[in-house]
């Protein structure tokens, strides 16, 4: 009996230190970074869920090496699929071990990491200086209490993709169309003269109705973080999409979104005469509807009265630092310089087809250099751009934000455009389930 | 110490270490989180907060969704294995290996791969092989993965083309340790097809029948992978496809609500525990042998 006390106690002995070796937060150990000795080269790893991201950075390393000999970084950067990135961050960030330095973070995700105390290091000294450059909303919606904490890619303005052929055929202009209600005529005499209907809208997405309600600086959630998502203005834009689905100028998109493979078929065939969705979504035309090229144009989205914006930043992913970093003033400054610097910005265009939140850089020759998104759309894409620059509201994403855009996707959009529901019902139950 | 006296702890040890580090362990600090809420660098008690925010519209939509698919599955896969499994084990049967072999294979496929071929199969556009296969009978296509029984329908063929294979070996296996001169004396006594199986095969499989229940119901309530591989990672529309494990990862890890997903995953231990308590109870496990 004595020996078997003995050994039970042994077993606890050990089952105790294994659990407490597991729950221990190792505070400050360090991070992933790591300085090599000799050489002076620093380590820093970089997560991110975007291929062509890991490669801009790597590229950006390869540039920072030459222009910092004595500051050398050896960038360990790995893809991870989107939601194990995320899950895998908020659990390294929540225990305290296994964060890398430099961590892309999508903007839907972002309020997630800013929940508790933030365990991402406060940029704000390094974004403040450039605060004239560029365009602020794209810092602004990784902040909080005032402090930024992520830095954008891209500004993700939304323009309107018009298929050319089809609007020729149809005899109308995509120059003459200034505002939604332009935009309805015309396509009513398109689906007249061709039987094709205008637009698609996203059936279980969120692309479609956000940027038409940031266009008329409404939004699902406010600053403050109260559930808007039915606003007078956002009830109305949907009763208006809603009647163009009825009346056959809009379809409901394949695949019921976007960014589906149904729906990149669909296009290819030249099904639809137009789709708004923001500035990046470009490469999805370069690279899944290869047939339309050189027949697509790039325009400002119509206004919802004369002179109202014809734009709406939309989407995003933030670069931030985690405080796990062992080299947090390094990864700094390399953040800097890849995201923050006009080289920096020329390249996030050349190289991922973005526009960049520099607006300087917008009137740079090397926005007009041949690539294959000028090969496709023509060389006068930064010119729309330019012309909107100013009419990009900024978008509100708070702590409440992850769950409103699940609701609004998969709750009040297949209602409204797949069952055609009423939107105002609709949009006021989710509000109600929201808030409950 | 002799070792005949410290040899039997010596050998449980690693399956009583794994089990406390890697189930009773997660399990005390599940329970904990459920009345915790934890975010980073501040984690504070709320008592029952959680629970009472569980009986919502997702929670209900959830529990229905799982309890359906798990009802659909019960009724796919003890029977029809059963059957196939008396079928490929029979000697008069063609091409046995090829079937067993045929059947078992979707089992050794990765669901995730799975769960995006299903998704093309049950894709929207007239092309994808379930419409294709409907025009042919003149039945327009379907928005298979929009309507909640449709989608059903998709979530339950899948969980049957990967897991007959699987519950068709046990059922297998259990048919060979049957001994053969019961079926002789029952030819004997001039018994027929169906009177030896309804009389001997099926009291005979009893036991692994319970076991094949018993890891379907587990199985059915812990579905998560085939309906977020289906719907590519995105809710579903109108949470058609969400399931209990689901609405955990959607809270804990989508919306960072650890000490709510907790409660979910607490309140569902015990929702399958009593269900399968039910399920041997009334299945007679409990009961003293005669």
């Amino acid at each position: 009996m004595k020996k078997m006390q003995v050994w039970l106690g042994v077993c606890l002995l050990v089952v105790v230190m294994a659990l407490s070796g597991c729950s221990t937060t190792k505070e400050g150990s360090g991070g992933t970074s790591e300085e090599a000795g000799s050489g002076g080269v620093t380590k820093l790893v970089f997560w991110t869920f975007v291929d062509a991201h890991q490669k801009f950075y790597e590229s950006m390393a390869e540039q920072w090496n030459q222009d910092h000999p004595d500051q050398q970084i050896e960038l360990e950067a790995t893809t991870i699929p989107y939601d194990d990135m995320h899950t895998k961050l908020l659990l390294a960030l929540q225990s305290g071990v296994g964060a890398p330095d430099l961590v892309d973070i999508e903007q839907s995700k972002f309020p997630n990491f800013m929940k508790g105390v933030p365990q991402l290091v406060d940029l704000t000294d390094l974004i403040q200086p450039e605060l004239n450059n560029i365009v602020q909303s794209r810092v602004e919606i990784y902040s909080k209490d005032g402090k930024y904490y992520g830095i954008d890619y891209h500004v993700g303005a939304t323009v309107m993709y018009y298929n050319r052929d089809i609007l020729d055929q149809a005899g109308v202009n995509a120059d003459d169309i200034k505002t939604w209600s332009d935009f309805e005529q015309a396509g009513k005499q398109v689906i007249e003269k061709t039987g094709k209907p205008m637009i698609t809208f996203e059936g279980n997405g969120n692309w479609s109705w956000w940027p038409a309600i940031s266009q008329q600086k409404s939004d699902q959630v406010d600053a403050d973080n109260n559930v808007t998502v039915n606003a007078p203005i956002n009830i109305a834009t949907m009763k208006f999409f809603q009647k163009m689905v009825q009346e056959g100028v809009a379809a409901v998109a394949p695949g019921a979104g976007h960014d589906t493979e149904e729906y990149f078929g669909y296009m290819d065939k030249g099904s639809a005469a137009a789709v708004f969705m923001p500035f990046w979504f470009m490469n999805r035309f370069t690279d899944h509807i290869p047939d339309l090229k050189g027949k697509m144009i790039i325009r400002p989205m119509p206004a919802w009265e004369e002179g109202g914006n014809r734009s709406a930043g939309m989407g995003g992913t933030a670069t931030s630092i985690t405080n796990q970093s062992g080299s947090i003033e390094l990864a700094e400054q390399f953040l800097a310089y890849a995201k923050l610097s006009k080289e920096g910005n020329i390249q996030i265009w050349k190289q991922l087809g973005f526009d960049p939140i520099r607006t300087d850089v917008w009137t740079d020759a090397a926005m007009k250099e041949s690539n294959k998104y000028t090969d496709y759309f023509g060389d006068d894409i930064f010119d729309t751009l330019l012309e909107v620059k100013d009419e990009i509201a900024p978008v509100h994403i708070r702590e409440k934000s992850p769950e409103v855009f699940d609701a609004v996707r998969n709750k009040a959009m297949p209602e409204i455009f797949i069952n055609l529901k009423d939107p105002e019902q609709v949009l006021n139950d989710v509000q109600a389930e929201l808030t409950q | 110490m002799n070792s005949r006296t410290w040899a039997p702890y010596g050998f449980v040890l690693p399956f009583i270490l794994s089990f406390l580090i890697f189930f009773a362990y997660p399990l005390f600090r599940a329970g904990m989180m459920s009345f915790q809420q934890v975010l980073p660098g501040d984690v504070q008690f709320v008592g029952l907060e959680h629970y009472s925010k569980l009986w919502n519209a997702d929670f209900r939509a959830a529990l229905w969704n799982s309890t359906r698919y798990t009802f659909w599955t019960l009724l796919l896969l003890v029977p029809v294995p059963m059957v196939l499994a008396v079928l490929l084990n029979s000697s008069r049967m063609m091409a046995r290996n090829l079937f067993r072999s045929a059947l078992f294979i979707p089992a050794l496929t990765s669901v995730v791969v799975a769960g995006v071929v299903f998704r093309l199969i049950f894709g929207e556009l007239d092309g994808a092989l379930m419409n294709s296969i409907l025009s042919v009978f003149g039945i327009p296509s379907q928005q298979w993965l929009y309507s909640s029984s449709l989608a059903m329908v998709a979530l339950v063929v899948l969980a049957g083309w990967r897991w007959m294979g699987i519950n068709m070996l046990y059922f297998l296996s259990a048919l060979q340790s049957i001994p053969k001169d019961l079926y002789e004396a029952a030819d004997i006594d001039g018994a027929g097809v169906m009177r030896k199986f309804t009389s001997i095969t099926v009291p005979m499989l009893k036991p692994i029948t319970i076991y094949v229940i018993t890891i379907t119901l587990y199985g059915g309530y812990a579905m998560f992978t085939e309906s977020y591989m289906l719907w590519a990672g995105k809710p579903s529309p109108q949470n058609i496809g969400l399931t209990m494990v689901g609405y955990i990862y959607q809270q804990g890890f989508q919306y960072f609500n650890l000490g709510f997903g907790a409660a979910i995953g607490i309140t569902l231990l015990v929702i399958t525990l009593l269900i399968s308590m039910l399920q041997l109870t009334v299945l007679g496990m409990f009961r003293k042998e005669d």
